[in-house]
């Protein structure tokens, strides 16, 4: 049996144990089963990606079974591994293996255990067959599949209505999405007669030159169905305009955070617009719509993060922003890149949301940074795992030295990249993310200040007050209320351990591959060895512009949390309407709401009442009686024996043959 | 099994069970109905795995003259295959699902179901124009007593309105029947599928066969019957209803007016494409807005059979075989859903959405059941309706690729209101005492849902089972289409390749910029392709 079967497959059987059995086989057997195969299906996946790396490889399918054949219409399943799914395989199944390993301490005391350790394992399956897929459909069965583990993750907490409201946003969100995916699809196949993605790449450049008509409009062929099939991937990677689904996700349990809203699934856009580089490369326009829309977002992303209170969501918006640099990295031509960063991305986010967790999990479920403060000594090991992923994301390294933590080595390629590719929209994009590299430092050092230096500002915690038994009041001058943080469980601390090391080194070790080595992408993607040498050749003060943009937030989120702590203050006092148009998350929600939920139910509720009952119905089977009884009313009123009517009548009926002989 | 008449022992056992059922008391009656329904699909089973894929198109015919040519000939190809399997599938579990909340009259109960069945089969199988009108009108009078009988509070009105809308539709079909049989001198229907009306006669034609059908289907606006009928039918008249009876309107596109008036067909699909349009956009919203279960699935039934439409009018092979598996799929999910309804309909008797919530917690596997008919019906990949959902949308694209955007975006508005149901019901606390107190399903229902479960899920993994004995008769049906279909409106015109990758660093640096509109070079390819 071919390993990939076993990697792919042992989590959706586990899934199914821990689901079915439940209470049956109990809390340890269901945890036990679930993590069991997400460890298997880890470090049976990281032979395969070193075999890659080594070049001793080579890409293959494994057939599984027939799905559909509808005339020229052909798709089955089957699992493929090349480099691209090769990255993918480790990054999902370390990440999940360790968030499995993490949610043994982190949902302890919850009473569904089997249930959660069942979706977790269903997603990382559905996630697996969305990177194996060889044909666009599966790849979109996959898609579809990790959209419906996220709809259950989410909602993970169902009796909270808010839970309930995120998951169903996140699901239909990210159908919006889905509708420019499937006819992307529906239009590859029209195009190509085929939806097998080695056929459709081989094919798409001697297509480039084809137009097509869609809803009138008479189009390149490859730009149209690149655009479609690019409206998917900002559904699923939260991209501006598509993106508000993301912050709300935030109500599923943070492991959750950790594995698909940060490492995996969000990245899934990223990743097909990756497997798709050679179409896309003969899509122009449809680029140059990825690169905008991924850099306006990881700005606009960026300034929500510095912004906001709850420590999950700041994390939250800085994946968005992170996605934004996947995507103009790949919209500038520079793939590696955007799937390195994708890679680094994976191990720091997932450690920051982990780290995020413990944080949540020491202070008793509170998630607002207003009521941390102080926490170093006390959960010093979080401390330091927080602190490395901060390093991370934040790009600290220096390019003389060669060396850097992972964010330094993907986060500097993508913007040297955005430079070296020299059009006015990349360069664009090149200051957009230089602007989003000072914010994204500005937003983590102040969420690492707010939370481990500083005072302790506890007993304002409503969790906290619950946890000690008291009011402010009576909390007096002890801040902290008497309230003990406690450092996480090893289950918890192992995880934070491991992501560590890949926050720190993943940049270092690998770079070479992914940026530098056209053999080690093997053909899985676009590879643009000019724009790579182009990249290496920028000047310096381009290679060192993150790096001072990095300490120029840093300075700025240490004089206004540390130094100075009333600015943050004065400032809103001062930009009080910029302030809250940033706070507010520039007014999406309201905008969405007004403009598509509120209309979708007035609309549905006048075409019940006006059109089904008041005109349907009315007119139709309930006007049928009342009609015939009304015609023979009227007709009896004809007979009225009056002379003038009859006379009436007859001269409209010698009109009426006259009209008719004469025409 | 060569030589057994195995269609008319099939009708023949609910039909036998039916009298029986007639003068049995409650408790022999629900008995008798189990066993003959499970008889009948055991026969199905048999008839199935007889059924000779890439044999001849006709299989398993009978045929018997009785009076003025008027003779019983039946006989069915894999599309009547895949219909008949799914109307005997059904039928156990309705009877099952009707085993304790039909307390009264239960003999004459079972035995309208019963005849149901015989007359659905005999629909299905027949070869004869009068024989199939036959079973096609008077499968209405069993279903029209069910709800009229052991229906809810306003059964009198819903069905009333139910045989009104059906029964206008019928008598225009039944003229133009008789001006067929004497136009081409025989009511055979497989002949008549091949015979070529002239254009002008099958306008009128076609429009009188939609008249039905359209009903039927229901197509907007002629869809206001279907949300009464269904939320005054009990459970098993609601499963019968969605499962098979409105498949009898895609069955007749697909069976007359298809192959019978290619030409007029493909001169009124604009009609059935804006009817559809309207009917995906409409009643999704108008569901959005339901406060009863069942009308909110019902609303939802005329979105998905509007898919179904849209298919059927594609004009190719993947419109047609979509079309099919929706018509199976949405037979198994929105039966099952109405089961869902019924299941707890049967512990608190009230369809209100907000007396729910929080079930999840109280009824874990109900739960489960519940989410995966929901994501069925919302065409989650995996499950049957995907691959339906997908086919026909992909069939229609190729057509237009206007209606494909309005039909797909069912599938945005689809999950918004089943999700909107499911959060209603499962999620959230547990505001009612009564709704928290109730207990998870129990065998029999069990039994009822786990083999639909298990269908819906096959069709999504494996759909081949289900396109492999249509697939000689849906390449068939294309073929006589083929003539008639219209031009593609995507006009795929192929130009001059670009030498380079769209971000290939030139000597000029800049690569190709705002690009969106066709130059002049690929327009006069367009030229040249006319």
């Amino acid at each position: 049996m071919h390993p990939i079967l076993i990697i792919v497959f042992a989590p959706l059987a586990a899934a199914l144990i821990a689901g079915l059995g439940n209470r049956i086989i109990g809390n340890v057997a269901a945890k036990s089963v679930t993590t069991g195969a997400l460890f298997l299906s880890a470090v049976m996946s990281w032979p395969i990606f070193l075999g890659f790396l080594g070049g001793t490889a080579t890409a293959e399918v494994v057939p599984v079974l027939k799905w559909v054949q509808s005339g020229a219409l052909s798709f089955d399943w089957a699992l493929r591994v090349d480099t691209m799914t090769a990255i993918m395989l480790v990054v999902i199944n370390s990440v999940s293996a360790l968030v499995h390993l993490y949610s043994w301490g982190y949902m302890e005391e919850d009473p569904d255990q089997p249930r959660f350790f069942a979706y977790l394992s269903l997603f990382t399956f559905a996630m697996l067959m969305l990177v194996t897929a060889d044909n666009l459909v599966q790849m979109f069965f996959g898609w579809e599949g990790v959209g419906l583990a996220s709809y259950l993750l989410i909602g993970f907490w169902f009796r909270k209505p808010s839970a309930g409201a995120a998951a169903i946003k996140a699901f239909v969100v990210n159908r919006v999405g889905d509708l420019g995916f499937m006819l992307g699809i529906f239009g590859t196949y029209l195009v190509f007669q085929t939806t097998s993605i080695p056929a459709i790449l081989e094919a798409a450049p001697a297509m480039s030159g084809s137009t097509i008509t869609f809803l009138g409009m008479r189009l390149y062929a490859m730009d149209i169905l690149c655009i479609l099939l690019f409206i998917g991937a900002m559904g699923k990677s939260a991209q501006l305009g598509l993106h508000t689904w993301l912050p709300d996700a935030m109500e599923g349990p943070t492991p959750v955070s950790a594995l698909i809203h940060a490492a995996t699934m969000v990245t899934a856009g990223v990743f097909m617009v990756c497997r798709l580089s050679p179409m896309f490369e003969t899509a122009p326009t449809a680029l140059t719509i990825v690169t905008i829309v991924g850099a306006a977002t990881c700005f606009f992303a960026a300034t929500i993060g510095t912004t906001q209170w709850d420590i999950k969501r700041v994390i939250a918006y800085s994946t968005c922003s992170q996605l934004g640099y996947m995507f103009f990295a790949a919209g500038v031509g520079a793939y590696g890149a955007a799937m390195f960063h994708l890679f680094t991305h994976a191990f720091f986010k997932a450690l920051l949301f982990l780290g995020a967790g413990s944080v949540i999990h020491a202070m008793h479920h509170e998630q607002d940074m207003r009521y941390y403060g102080g926490l170093r000594k006390h959960i010093p090991l979080t401390f330091y795992a927080m602190l490395a992923g901060t390093l991370a994301i934040t790009g600290l390294g220096v390019y003389h030295l060669g060396v850097g933590f992972a964010g330094f080595w993907s986060k500097d390629a993508i913007l040297e990249v955005a430079f070296a590719r020299g059009t006015q929209v990349s360069l664009t994009a090149f200051w957009l993310g230089v602007g989003a590299a000072l914010l994204t430092s500005f937003y983590s050092w102040r969420l690492l200040f707010l939370t481990f230096w500083g005072k302790p500002r506890w007993i304002e915690s409503e969790h906290i007050q619950h946890a000690v038994h008291k009011t402010r009041e009576q909390a007096g001058e002890d801040t902290t209320g008497g309230y003990h943080p406690h450092e996480s469980p090893a289950s918890m601390l192992i995880p934070l351990g491991v992501l560590t090391i890949g926050a720190v080194a993943a940049g270092q070790v690998f770079a070479p591959h992914f940026l530098d080595r056209a053999a080690f992408w093997a053909g899985s993607i676009f590879y643009n060895e000019p724009l790579i040498h182009a990249m290496h050749a920028v000047p310096y003060w381009v290679k060192y512009a993150a790096f001072i943009v990095m300490l120029l937030g840093f300075a700025g989120a240490y004089l206004a949390y540390i130094a100075k702590p009333d600015i943050p203050a004065k400032f809103v006092a001062t930009f009080g309407a910029l302030h809250q148009f940033v706070y507010r998350k520039w007014y999406f929600d309201e905008l969405y709401d007004a403009i598509f939920v509120k209309p979708a139910f007035a609309l549905g509720r006048w075409f019940w009442q006006l059109g089904d009952i008041g005109t349907i119905d009315r007119f139709g089977p309930n006007g049928v009686a009342a009609v015939i009884a009304r015609s023979a009313a009227a007709a009896k009123q004809v007979q009225s024996g009056y002379v003038y009517t009859y006379a009436l009548i007859m001269l409209l009926g010698l009109v009426a043959a006259v009209t008719y002989v004469l025409l | 099994m060569e030589g057994l008449p195995i269609l008319s022992l099939m009708m023949l056992v609910p039909l036998a069970g039916a009298v029986a059922c007639l003068f049995a008391g409650a408790k022999a009656a629900r008995w008798i109905a189990l066993a003959a329904t499970l008889v009948t699909f055991a026969l199905g089973i048999g008839l199935w795995s007889n059924y000779e894929i890439g044999g001849p198109q006709w299989q398993f015919t009978e045929k018997a003259e009785l009076f003025a040519g008027f003779s019983y000939a039946l006989g069915i190809d894999g599309i009547a295959l895949l219909l008949i399997m799914l109307s005997v599938f059904l039928m156990p579990v309705c009877i099952l699902a009707s085993w304790d909340s039909i307390a009264k009259r239960v003999g004459e109960y079972m035995a309208a179901f019963l005849f149901m069945e015989v007359l659905m089969i005999g629909t299905f199988a027949a070869q004869d124009l009068f024989l199939f009108y036959v079973f096609f009108e008077a499968g209405l009078i069993p279903m029209y007593l069910i709800i009229g009988v052991w229906g809810g509070d306003n059964r009198i009105y819903a069905s009333y309105k139910f045989f009104l809308y059906t029964l206008l539709g019928s008598v225009l079909m039944l003229i133009a029947m008789f001006w067929m049989v004497a136009e081409a001198g025989t009511s055979d229907i497989p002949t008549l599928m091949q015979y070529g009306f002239p254009p002008e006669a099958q306008t009128w034609l076609w429009l009188a066969f939609f008249a039905s059908f359209a009903v039927k289907v229901p197509m907007w606006p002629l869809h206001t019957w279907l949300p009464d009928a269904h939320v005054q039918a009990p459970t098993a008249g609601s499963v019968i209803l969605a499962g098979v009876l409105l498949k009898l309107g895609g069955y007749g596109f697909i069976r007359f007016s298809l192959p019978m008036f290619p030409e007029a067909s493909a001169q009124f699909a604009w009609l059935v494409f804006a009817l559809s349009m309207v009917a995906v956009v409409y009643t999704s919203l108008v569901a959005l807005v339901q406060a009863d279960m069942k009308k909110l699935i019902a609303y939802s039934s005329v979105a998905h059979m509007a898919i179904v439409t849209v298919g059927l009018f594609a004009f190719n092979v993947q419109g047609l075989e979509g079309a099919m598996i929706i018509m199976l799929s949405h037979g198994l999910v929105s039966g099952a859903l109405f089961l869902c309804v019924g299941v707890i309909y049967d512990r608190l008797h009230t369809r209100e959405i907000a007396r729910y919530g929080g079930l999840a917690i109280n009824m874990p596997y109900y739960a489960l059941f519940f989410l995966l008919f929901t994501m069925a019906s919302i065409g989650l990949p995996g499950t049957s309706g995907f691959v339906g959902e997908f086919l026909a949308l992909a069939g229609i694209y190729q057509t237009s690729s206007l209606v494909a955007l309005v039909s797909t975006t069912g599938i945005i508005l689809g999950a918004a209101y089943m999700l909107y149901l499911y959060r209603r019901v499962a999620f959230g606390d547990q505001k009612n005492a009564d709704a928290a107190a109730m207990p998870d399903i129990s065998a029999r229902e069990w039994a009822m849902m786990a083999p639909i479960a298990a269908a819906v899920l096959w069709m999504g993994v494996y759909p081949e089972s289900f396109l492999a004995p249509m697939r000689a008769d849906i390449a068939v049906l294309d073929a006589r289409l083929a003539a008639a279909a219209p031009a593609s409106d995507a006009q795929l015109a192929p130009g001059t390749p670009r030498t380079e990758a769209a971000n290939a660093l030139s000597h000029h640096g800049a690569g190709h910029e705002g690009m969106g509109q066709a130059d002049t070079n690929s327009d006069s390819a367009k030229e040249g392709a006319h």
